[in-house]
């Protein structure tokens, strides 16, 4: 299957020491040579099929990680570089940090490291190429997964995940303030 | 490439007449083997260039099949989009690029081709525009000033063209069995520099580029995605073809040998593209405008001139 | 005097009923029928006079000069007489208004001119027997289709508009029936330009289109319209000046005298025969030479050719039909008209000369000033936002182009110019009245205001992207005629005129993709204001875009059955078989390619299935395509501009150059003219002729 052979990436960096983004960018380097394998770093969701996430998720980015996400075409394979990107690292329980990529979106494939190392993420994103496949092959067969919310919205009122608080949800809300501490919060815990 | 043709068929003779057209065997060749060859030849070239690039930057590169395998790719992709008219603009364009190489190759009149050519491009720009994406837009703006840059020059070949062997048509042309090359060595030159902002190579890649410099994101093509990506790439392989088939008409007039010297020196121009492309960095498009203009007035305007004198002097 | 003489007389009797009609209710049916008569009027006596055999491959017989009016010549008197009447009280009319408004200039070019003439009719004129005071041939008649189609279809539109227009414009009194008074006016006296043989007719026309233009630029009386209003009457008082002094040169120079345009002509072209026939290519005897050159310099005027272009700008602050009709498709078209009808006079010499094209004498006043027009005309197109300017400038280059070719004098380069003449009129009427629609709905002009014109008034929009493509873009009519016209160039061997030609192009393309694009974008957000248009508005709209398509469709049958008789007629020794370097095959593919882009709109416009995703700004669009998140969460609106490239091409500079240039133009030919008057003149005296 060609996706096999022409994954293109899109690379973003949440907020963190920027190591991991370092590693990423050095894979491209003639010392690795990411294009070898038919890999491009786009910059630009429309054209890509990888999404490579480093660094810690905080609730500033959340909207734009889900909204790149959204504007990459289906198949799409999400790749967590780095403890950070993984499970929120050593920012874990910091007031604005979610815990981990895949509180926000979908992820298939985690490479762990502090930092990264670029055999480590070139690994990952080799091995990611296979859900790749069998995510086209679900996509040739018709299923076309959902958009996932969030991302921004114009107008209104935004909860920290960047998600529009709809009346509904603002009501919700009110009854959870109630009930007390929210799933968010006792999974930190 | 119509006498290499008629070796090959035989006889040249009339097919059909279409609205007073007579349409030629060999016409009808040459134009289908484009359609159908073109976009292998291109894609093999672009395949070529990246691993030429690669190389020359210490990189093992990606495999010489490596654009089809990202067209395929593309094409089975879900298709998003940000508006409606995106796609039929890029069509058109496609449509456009295809008939003006068909033209090229089946010896039709060369200002035609070149008039059809910039349609397709003007319809690109429009792909770009339609989107009103901030970085599709100022691709489409850059790749207009691009346009604007290269087109006198390539119009000036065409008029040498004419001068040199008295007839438009790109049949005529190369089965003059007059070696033109000695006549419009300064348009060559110019239009070898131009071809350069043509195939959006550094230090001429306003629009878009292939390269990592990302301010632009990906310019032009930013908002395509998926089918429509696919074909833009598509595009610009015929388009490929086509200007490198004009570098190829400076030299063929009809003998077999100078066939081979076209053959080889549109591929070695291409190669100097590829290198001039890894050893300069972007310049500003003031640079582009004027230096494009410049050579246009320089060895275009300056050979015109010298044409113009050998015929009228010495009736050449 | 000819039933021919219905088109002038027609279109007065309504300006006078327009003038009488008060209100709406009356001149609404008025304009329109007397639009549709007009037009009517205009294609019957086109059809009887091309024949029926337009449709049929061209079979060989020549043009037929109708010469009217031999047997009225007590007629043809009387109407010469009102005439001068006529002149002469308009004349002082402008020298009163001149006193008003304090305008020195022009109580001074009309003092020397009209004086001048009246002398002349009265003494040397009243010997001189005229043949034929009108003469009609093909070219004639396209010109009159053009007047009478195009024209009354943008005075019908005016009825939508001035609508408009008076509303916006509350207070003081109505005054629709002077505007409606004077396009129909205006009308008359076109149809007299392009049929008149008699110059001191033609003059007389000439100065009614000039006296019209004067007053509806100064329609608004704005203290910018008033201005405008007599920047443009002394610029067109300048070039009636040259045309009565070349009356003046014909009437007692030439032979023993003649008033006849075609007699001039013809005695050109014979010299220039016999010429040839004696070996020495091209040369054409000097009084011809010296007439075409005051006519030539008269149409420059009329055509707004640098450096003279200012007032053609200027004239963008009259009501859009007046700049649609008077501005763009008829009255510059005039100045045009003239020197395309003196083609056989100009030309270049293709043999060898030192330095390319330059041959002094008419051809090469008007090559000249046409090609640097064209050139710099287009560069300063590039830095306008406005679009009547933009349009304006477009007009001024194409008409620059239109007379390039002229002065070229081949039969091949004067074909393309009278295609050019024929797609420029209908595809800038049809833009002018695009815009005159898009500024009474959103109300503004300017080019940065049309964003996202595609979701708020999409019929109109799909409109002007027709009428942008057909003014630069394959496979439309303008484009052939300006491949036809590099086409002649090349072979005439002027290597200037090509390169202002390649290099303006070029920058033509920019200008009008950056509108186009503008045009096209989606912009989100945006509601459909449309149903406000005006429903004559929406007819002459739809009706000049299907006319655009249609002439780029048919043009290969119209060119066969009609134009190239014509050059056939006035060139001697052409045949059909020139016609060939822009063949029949690239013709018919061009056509086919129009219908192919239609066929393409039909099947891939807005058919896109797919998810709909918001436009990319970095991950931070508010998903409305119109905001991005910025700094500290701030709500930021995305604008997006246009290219102007000010810095490079700045407007004062590019006309300053091409101003120059045409001065330096003006100054050998202006020379060479003078040192050829004293000869003649000394000659005369002398007891010559």
């Amino acid at each position: 299957m060609s996706i096999k052979k022409s994954p293109w990436i899109i690379h973003y960096d949440c907020s963190s020491c920027n190591g991991c983004d370092i590693e990423m960018l050095a894979c491209l380097t003639p010392m690795y040579d990411l294009e070898r394998f038919g890999i491009v770093n786009t910059g630009n969701p429309k054209h890509a099929d990888v999404f490579i996430v480093t660094g810690t998720v905080n609730t500033q980015n959340i909207p734009v990680v889900k909204q790149i996400y959204n504007q990459m075409p289906n198949p799409k394979v999400v790749i967590a570089v780095g403890i950070c990107a993984a499970t929120g690292g050593i920012f874990r329980g910091c007031y604005n940090v979610v815990g981990g990529l895949d509180h926000v979106i979908p992820v298939d494939m985690y490479v762990p490291g502090c930092a990264a190392r670029p055999e480590a993420i070139i690994d990952g994103i080799m091995k990611s190429i296979d859900i790749l496949a069998e995510k086209q092959a679900a996509l040739d067969e018709g299923v076309v997964p959902e958009e996932i919310c969030g991302g921004y919205i114009y107008e209104g009122e935004h909860d920290e995940h960047g998600t529009l608080i709809t009346d509904e949800d603002a009501d919700a809300a009110e009854e959870e303030q109630d009930v007390g501490a929210t799933p968010d919060q006792e999974e930190q815990e | 490439m119509d006498n290499a043709l008629v070796i090959f068929f035989g006889a040249d003779r009339v097919l059909f007449v279409f609205f007073g057209t007579e349409v030629y065997m060999t016409h009808l060749i040459g134009a289908v083997l484009y359609i159908v060859l073109a976009p292998f030849a291109g894609g093999l070239i672009a395949g070529l260039d990246r691993k030429v690039t690669a190389q020359m930057q210490g990189r093992h590169g990606p495999p010489i099949l490596q654009p089809f395998y990202d067209v395929a790719k593309l094409l089975g992709k879900e298709k998003i989009t940000v508006s409606n008219g995106q796609d039929f603009y890029v069509m058109c364009s496609l449509v456009f690029m295809v008939i003006s190489g068909a033209f090229f190759f089946a010896g039709s009149n060369l200002l035609m081709t070149i008039f059809t050519l910039t349609a397709g491009s003007i319809f690109l720009v429009l792909a770009g525009y339609a989107s009103n994406s901030p970085y599709a837009q100022l691709g489409a703006e850059r790749e207009m000033l691009q346009i604007m840059s290269y087109e006198p020059m390539i119009l000036l070949s065409a008029v040498g063209f004419y001068m040199a062997t008295g007839s438009f048509n790109v049949g005529d042309i190369v089965t003059s069995g007059r070696f033109v090359f000695p006549y419009l060595a300064g348009m060559f030159a110019g239009y070898v520099f131009v071809l350069i902002i043509k195939m959006r190579k550094s230090p001429f890649d306003l629009s878009m580029s292939h390269h990592a410099h990302q301010e632009l994101v990906k310019g032009l093509t930013t908002e395509f995605s998926g089918r429509t990506l696919a074909l833009s790439e598509i595009i610009h392989w015929y388009e490929n073809v086509f200007l490198l088939g004009f570098v190829f008409i400076f030299f063929a007039n009809g003998e077999p040998r100078f066939i081979v010297l076209g053959v080889l020196v549109a591929l070695v121009c291409y190669f100097v593209i590829v290198f001039i492309d890894n050893s300069f960095a972007r310049m500003k498009w003031q640079f582009t405008l004027k230096s494009a203009w410049m050579v246009t007035l320089v060895f275009g305007g300056g050979n015109l001139f010298v044409l113009y004198y050998l015929r009228a002097v010495f009736q050449v | 005097m000819g039933i021919i003489s219905l088109l002038i007389l027609i279109p007065i009797v309504i300006a006078v009923l327009l003038l009488v009609a008060k209100c709406d209710k009356l001149r609404d049916p008025i304009v329109i029928a007397g639009g549709i008569v007009i037009a009517g009027l205009s294609i019957y006596f086109a059809v009887t006079h091309f024949g029926i055999d337009v449709f049929k491959p061209w079979s060989g017989e020549s043009v037929d000069f109708f010469g009217f009016a031999a047997e009225a010549q007590p007629l043809a008197e009387s109407v010469g007489n009102v005439m001068m009447v006529v002149k002469v009280a308009l004349a002082i009319l402008v020298v009163v208004m001149g006193f008003k408004y304090r305008k020195p200039l022009v109580i001074v070019l009309t003092v020397i001119q009209t004086p001048l003439l009246v002398w002349f009719e009265t003494t040397k004129g009243r010997t001189i027997s005229v043949e034929s005071h009108i003469n009609v041939d093909n070219f004639s008649l396209i010109m009159g289709l053009i007047i009478g189609v195009v024209g009354s279809m943008v005075c019908i539109y005016a009825v939508g508009y001035m609508k408009d227009f008076a509303r916006h414009q509350s207070e003081g009194k109505d005054k629709r029936p002077f505007f409606f008074f004077l396009m129909f006016i205006f009308l008359a006296a076109m149809f007299g330009i392009v049929i008149s043989n008699n110059m001191l007719w033609m003059y007389f026309f000439w100065e009614i289109t000039t006296i019209c233009s004067f007053f509806l630029i100064g329609y608004t009386k704005t203290d910018e319209a008033i201005r405008n209003s007599f920047k443009a009457l002394t610029i067109n008082l300048l070039g009636g000046l040259s045309f009565a002094c070349a009356i003046i040169v014909m009437g007692n120079y030439f032979g023993p005298g003649t008033l006849e345009l075609s007699a001039v002509i013809e005695n050109g072209v014979m010299f220039q025969s016999q010429m040839a026939a004696q070996g020495s290519a091209n040369a054409t005897e000097p009084i011809v030479s010296l007439i075409a050159i005051l006519l030539a310099f008269a149409g420059i005027t009329k055509a707004a050719q640098m450096p003279f272009q200012g007032w053609i700008l200027g004239a963008m602050v009259a009501p859009t039909p007046v700049s649609a009709l008077l501005h763009s498709s008829t009255m510059v078209k005039a100045g045009v008209f003239l020197i395309v009808k003196l083609a056989p006079l100009l030309g270049f010499n293709t043999a060898f000369s030192v330095v390319p094209g330059f041959f002094i004498g008419p051809g090469f006043l008007v090559t000249f000033v046409g090609g640097i027009t064209f050139l710099f005309a287009s560069l300063a197109a590039l830095s306008q936002s406005n679009a009547k300017r933009v349009l304006a400038y477009s007009t001024v280059a194409n008409l620059g182009l239109i007379i390039a070719c002229a002065g070229i004098g081949t039969p091949e380069a004067v074909w393309a110019a009278i295609m050019l003449i024929i797609f420029h009129a209908v595809t800038k009427a049809l833009l002018f009245l695009c815009v005159g629609t898009v500024e009474h709905n959103i109300g503004s002009r300017d080019i940065e205001d049309m964003d996202g014109l595609f979701g708020r008034m999409p019929r109109l929009a799909t409109i002007m992207i027709i009428g942008i493509a057909a003014m630069f873009l394959a496979p439309f009519g303008m484009l052939i005629s300006k491949w036809a016209a590099l086409q002649a160039v090349i072979d005439s061997g002027n290597i200037w005129v090509m390169l202002s030609l390649v290099f303006g192009s070029s920058a033509t393309l920019f200008y009008w993709t950056k509108w186009l694009g503008k045009t096209t974008a989606v912009v989100a957000g945006k509601e459909s204001i449309e149903e406000k248009v005006h429903y004559s508005e929406w007819g002459i709209l739809g009706g000049l875009t299907a006319f655009a398509i249609l002439i780029t469709m048919t043009f290969p049958f119209y060119s066969r059955g009609i134009v190239v008789p014509y050059l056939i007629g006035a060139f001697q020794g052409t045949s059909e078989r020139v016609f060939t370097s822009l063949s029949m095959d690239n013709m018919v593919i061009m056509i086919v390619m129009v219908v192919l882009i239609i066929i393409l709109a039909l099947l891939f416009y807005g058919k896109t299935s797919g998810r709909v995703v918001p436009i990319y700004m970095a991950g931070v669009n508010e998903g409305d395509n119109l905001t991005f998140v910025g700094a500290r969460q701030k709500d930021i609106p995305i604008t997006l501009r246009n290219w102007y490239l000010k810095e490079m091409f700045p407007e004062e500079s590019t006309n300053r150059i091409g101003n120059i240039m045409v001065y330096v133009v003006f100054a050998i030919v202006f020379s060479y003219a003078a040192f050829m008057g004293i000869t003649l003149y000394g000659y005369v005296i002398g007891g010559g002729f």
